[in-house]
């Protein structure tokens, strides 16, 4: 389900207007992912403390948000913008791509809690187009 | 049998006795209908649906949310004997409604969606972990009696 123009315009207006409070709304996504699906805290079990609180937590939630930025600004090449990325997530995170959508779904959460009137169905049926074009390029090395 | 602690007891009630029924349904369902646009196949003779503003305008549709979301009741006041409580819809949703019961989670994720964006803070990590699980039953039991 590819982005057309108006997808990824409305992706970089709401991302425009959460950029300040990237790394806090990561962090939340994060946070609540472990919490609701507690089979994604098998990927992190050297962290040790996978409360929301902590600060592992926060700064992964921070570096997924920032990257996720990164790839707005190259919303026209997706998968090649993701290449290395997609490489470390297949070769040495090994990540279960299922685990993608979950993220994903945690992050639209997130922004709903956040901006509640600018996350009209409109942003966020962009959004999650979006976030489904980034776990397809992320998946692209895996096989 | 799932099991619920007190905790998440007084979690779910509470979401639902502070709900605005004819607010939260209706705009659950909308958004799913534009944000899973293939869900519309289930609402051919409900009237215009033919983009955002005309299904967000639509009243059958703030109709249906409203009775979906109400149909939740019953699962809230048995929540020890959800999959028997919806027996007899689940057979509904499959003989008579055709609905692919993967549909179910798609609402049920725009209904935690408004929902949080509803409640905001309050709408802590907790808090959202047991609200899905008590959707995540709802939409099994639902789907059970398809075959």
């Amino acid at each position: 389900m590819s982005l057309s123009d108006k997808d990824k315009s409305l992706v970089k207006g709401i991302w425009a207007k959460a950029e300040g409070k990237a790394a806090e709304l990561g962090a939340e996504a994060v946070a609540r992912m472990l919490v609701a699906y507690p089979q994604t805290k098998t990927y992190f079990s050297q962290w040790g403390d996978l409360s929301p609180g902590s600060a592992k937590v926060k700064k992964h939630g921070a570096t997924v948000m920032t990257a996720l930025g990164q790839v707005v600004k190259n919303i026209d090449n997706i998968t090649g913008f993701l290449s290395s990325l997609s490489e470390l997530h297949a070769f040495k995170l090994r990540v279960d791509p299922a685990n993608f959508k979950i993220l994903g779904h945690n992050i639209i959460l997130v922004f709903a809690m956040y901006f509640p009137a600018e996350f009209t169905p409109e942003v966020h049926v962009a959004v999650d187009k979006f976030l489904q074009n980034v776990a397809l390029g992320l998946s692209e090395k895996y096989r | 049998m799932v099991e619920w602690t007190e905790q998440e007891r007084s979690i779910i009630n509470n979401i639902f006795s502070n709900l605005d029924y004819d607010d939260i349904g209706p705009k659950a369902l909308a958004r799913c209908l534009i944000v899973y646009p293939w869900t519309q196949r289930y609402f051919a003779s409900f009237g215009n649906l033919y983009n955002a503003d005309a299904i967000k305008t639509n009243p059958n549709i703030a109709a249906h949310g409203t009775k979906v979301l109400h149909g939740l009741d019953r699962a809230v006041k048995n929540l020890d004997n959800i999959k028997a409580t919806y027996a007899e819809l689940s057979v509904l949703h499959s003989e008579k409604l055709h609905v692919d019961p993967d549909n179910f989670k798609l609402l049920a994720d725009c209904l935690t969606i408004v929902i949080a964006a509803k409640l905001g803070n309050a709408f802590n990590p907790e808090v959202q972990a047991t609200f899905q699980k008590f959707l995540a039953v709802v939409v099994s039991a639902l789907g059970r009696q398809y075959h």
